[in-house]
């Protein structure tokens, strides 16, 4: 047989295979109904899925290993020289892992130990498997392994410790320890879900060099479809614990078979804004943006105090923005304008200082130089000393839903706070308001009783966004109140988002680091780098031709479909 | 809408309730013996003293006859009182003082914990530095020299051994409420400009009882024991006062002679505690798991 035949036999060979793989609770609810997938050399299986798809069950259980509370019930997981992982003893399981199945947690962060040098960790992986015959070869092997993800490979470096490192250098340490045992399996959950785009872009660079060039057969456990577009070869989508569509990665993303690929597929915001998220259209040039003059259309059924500020062209106006925290300055003189009804998107990558200026906007961070007024009144800086009228007229909506609403009192509670800070209402307007609230975010009124922790993540989103709705605001600010949400809801909180600002004419400022959501909320968008706004104007005119070097460079590396 | 919420779809739509935390408490095992063991002592300690003379033909301070005779039940004490009746009458005020002075100390503790953790700054650093200055006294010795100042009466005793555990206890609380304070809904009543003692009462504290019951439980114990140390050094309940702290100082001369004077107080005291720190771990325990199901 000649060695191009071999090379060839060697690409396609299947490195493990999960035959009817079923794991239930040890209550007895079974989580995976029978999961069958092959991983093959050199090539890449994306699993894609929502939270609670069991995704990441499957994606352990390829290395024999389940959560607390989860047990093995049926089906095999079997290796290419026909031994199933899964009646192997835990010794011999714990063998095989972190040597011929290795696995690259989400979060680098958490999973690097912060009290050991970054070589050292790599070289633990090395001595407890036995790598090479001396500790000479082990050496070289650590060497070797970070420059093949792509690090400096010197002894300064390798005496680093993890934090000392960025986020995506982090990462890189993480999968070299995966990778430095030369592994015929790889499992990566999400390795990029904390990254930034152009960070993102590396890793996943580095990732697809590996699988390919070193033959190890790849398993990317994701819910980001354009992230699977760059890395995958194929894809097998997951629904509720079980595969509904598997095969190449073209075929499936462009040739959706089942309901539910197509959904998720529709759910992916495009930087383009070809594709409709929600019953709102993308916004795009043919596209008016809202009518400023409108009247809201809300269906008051409790009349409210007629706001009595006297009405300027500019709604928000910002300007000199500084705020420094020590001698690290965050923000070097922002200035921004957001007119009435206006969407604007505040862009920019972890710290860009975006959600301080969010922060400075809600009154939240007091500390800041500058002056920030609403409706051409300048504010105080903290929430506190501003008048009960204009702290209804800014409301803001935080990241996480998982921890923004207090999970020991009822919804309705929640959403009722700021009723009773404005303390003009009667406990009946208060229920009313909040039941309208409720309604404005499509929650069914009986979600008034329940606890956060009876809410999904999108439900909890859209309880928030009832309480900064409850007082009818002016101005909301978002932020990145979609980064925690899977794809699908994330597209439904959009719409929601959307569908309100052209119900109620107000205006919005979204702070986002995802700039393919840009078209489908904003008609301006700001870009924010180091402090700085160094991109501005509308949305089409900063997407199709922008100015500055660095929203170029994230233009470039967003993943697309 | 055309988007999906997967969740909705997915999940069956069934909301289910978790059991209320007392049912949650009473299903666990440990609750239930400790129930059992705590409920026996606190009978005994309330109902006790309604039963003299009735049950033994004495009151608690009658002479029965001669000290340390096998007299009655379970015979006399050193000067001769019978020593069921002292037993029956004896635990109440323990009981009483050891639940004020917690209820005190947990007062005074969770105030101070909650405020240093949400203030920080100055604040922060009196109260805490404050705390070490406390904590750096010995409890016992701490109470010796109030009671010596201030005689030995109940409010006093109440009043030093609340105040001592007053700093443990906000050590506790702070620990546990700076975890909470980070958290975004903290931030968003402070958007709305709630008052902060409302922050803390609403917000704050419901998510630290689990940390909190512990502590309780805790505390509860060691207050039970310092009272009955105090007792029996003599300076909690003065003669001729029953009390299972005193008794236990009072009849241990004639512990080959007569044990019953020491055993009686010495199990009562020791099942209460026992007992009360299962409930309370239980308590904990369910309180634990609401958090868990977030």
């Amino acid at each position: 047989m000649s060695t191009l035949a071999q090379t060839i036999e060697q690409q396609t060979e299947v490195a493990l295979q999960t035959n009817d793989l079923r794991v239930a609770t040890t209550l007895g609810k079974e989580i995976l109904h029978g999961v069958s997938f092959a991983l093959k050399r050199g090539r890449m299986l994306a699993l894609v899925g929502e939270s609670g798809s069991g995704k990441t069950t499957a994606g352990l259980a390829c290395l024999g290993y389940f959560r607390t509370g989860l047990e093995h019930t049926g089906g095999t997981v079997e290796l290419n020289d026909g031994t199933d992982l899964l009646a192997l003893s835990d010794a011999g399981r714990r063998r095989l892992r972190g040597g011929s199945i290795s696995y690259v947690p989400q979060d680098p962060a958490l999973s690097l130990n912060p009290a050991m040098r970054i070589g050292t960790q790599i070289m633990e992986v090395l001595r407890v498997h036995g790598y090479g015959v001396s500790e000479a070869a082990r050496r070289d092997r650590l060497a070797g392994v970070l420059t093949d993800v792509g690090l400096p490979n010197d002894e300064a470096y390798q005496r680093r410790w993890p934090h000392e490192l960025s986020g995506g250098q982090q990462q890189r340490v993480g999968i070299a320890m995966a990778f430095a045992f030369r592994p015929q399996v790889m499992v990566m959950d999400e390795p990029t879900t904390g990254l930034d785009v152009t960070t993102q872009a590396l890793v996943l660079q580095t990732i697809h060099q590996l699988i390919s060039t070193h033959a190890v057969a790849g398993l990317y456990i994701t819910h980001d479809l354009a992230v699977v577009a760059e890395v995958a070869d194929e894809v097998a989508v997951m629904l509720a614990g079980s595969v509904v569509e598997e095969g190449p990665c073209d075929r499936v993303l462009h040739d959706p078979q089942h309901a539910y690929t197509r959904k998720l597929l529709g759910a992916v915001p495009d930087l383009a804004g070809r594709r409709r998220i929600g019953e709102v259209a993308a916004v795009t040039g043919a596209v008016p943006i809202v009518d400023p003059n409108a009247e809201p259309v809300r269906a008051a059924s409790v009349r409210r105090p007629a706001p009595n500020i006297v009405e300027t062209s500019s709604l928000l106006s910002i300007s000199d923005l500084r705020l420094s925290y020590g001698t690290t300055a965050i923000l070097n003189g922002i200035d921004l304008e957001l007119g009435r009804g206006e969407s604007l998107m505040l862009l920019g990558e972890s710290g860009s200082g975006k959600t301080t200026v969010a922060r400075c906007i809600a009154g939240l961070n007091d500390g800041y130089t500058g002056s920030v007024s609403l409706a051409g009144k300048t504010l105080e800086p903290g929430t506190r000393q501003r008048s009960a009228e204009e702290r209804h007229r800014i409301q803001y909506v935080f990241q996480s839903p998982l921890s923004s609403l207090n999970p020991r009192r009822a919804i309705g509670e929640s959403i009722e706070v700021p009723l009773h800070m404005s303390g003009t209402y009667s406990r009946k307007q208060c229920r009313a308001l909040v039941l309208e609230a409720l309604d404005q975010v499509q929650l069914a009124a009986s979600f008034i009783d329940r606890r956060p922790g009876q809410l999904s993540g999108g439900e909890r989103q859209r309880a928030a966004i009832a309480r900064a709705l409850v007082n009818s605001p002016s101005v909301l600010v978002c932020d990145e109140v979609t980064s925690a949400l899977d794809v699908s809801v994330q597209a439904s909180i959009i719409d929601l988002l959307r569908t309100l600002q052209v119900e109620t004419g107000m205006a919005m400022v979204f702070v986002t680091h995802n700039i393919a959501l840009a078209r489908h909320i904003s008609q301006r968008v700001a870009v924010l780098h180091a402090g700085r706004i160094v991109d501005t104007g509308a949305t089409d005119e900063v997407l199709e031709n922008p100015q500055h070097s660095y929203t170029r460079e994230l233009l470039t590396h967003i993943p697309s479909l | 809408m055309t988007t999906i919420d997967t969740h909705s779809e997915i999940s069956t739509s069934v909301v289910e309730t978790p059991p209320g935390l007392l049912r949650r408490i009473i299903r666990q095992r440990q609750a239930k013996i400790g129930l059992v063991l705590t409920g026996v002592v606190v009978l005994v300690a309330v109902v006790g003293p309604l039963l003299l003379p009735w049950l033994t033909g004495y009151t608690s301070t009658e002479f029965a006859g001669r000290p340390f005779q096998p007299d009655g039940l379970f015979g006399t004490d050193n000067l001769g009182r019978d020593i069921l009746s002292r037993f029956l009458d004896g635990g109440r005020s323990l009981l009483l003082f050891a639940v004020l002075a917690t209820a005190l100390g947990m007062l005074l503790g969770t105030a101070a914990g909650m405020l240093a953790a949400y203030q920080g700054g100055l604040l922060d650093s009196i109260i805490m530095r404050g705390n070490d200055v406390l904590l750096a006294l010995p409890q016992l010795v701490f109470a010796l020299l109030a009671i010596t100042v201030l005689g030995p009466q109940g409010w006093v005793v109440v009043l030093v051994i609340g105040v001592t555990h007053a700093p443990r206890i906000a050590r506790v609380t702070r620990a546990a409420a700076s975890a909470v304070i980070t958290e975004d809904f903290i931030r968003a009543s402070e958007m709305y400009a709630v008052p902060r003692w409302k922050i803390l009462v609403k917000d704050v504290l419901p998510n630290i009882t689990g940390p909190l019951m512990v502590e309780l439980g805790l505390r509860l114990t060691y207050s039970i024991a310092a009272i009955a140390s105090l007792s029996f050094l003599g300076l909690g309940m003065q003669p001729p006062n029953a009390d299972w702290g005193l008794m236990i100082n009072e009849n241990r001369i004639a512990l080959t002679l007569q044990p019953w004077g020491v055993i009686l107080p010495v199990l009562a005291i020791a099942i209460l505690t026992v007992g009360s720190n299962l409930v309370t771990d239980a308590v904990a325990r369910a309180s634990a798991t609401v958090e868990e199901s977030k």
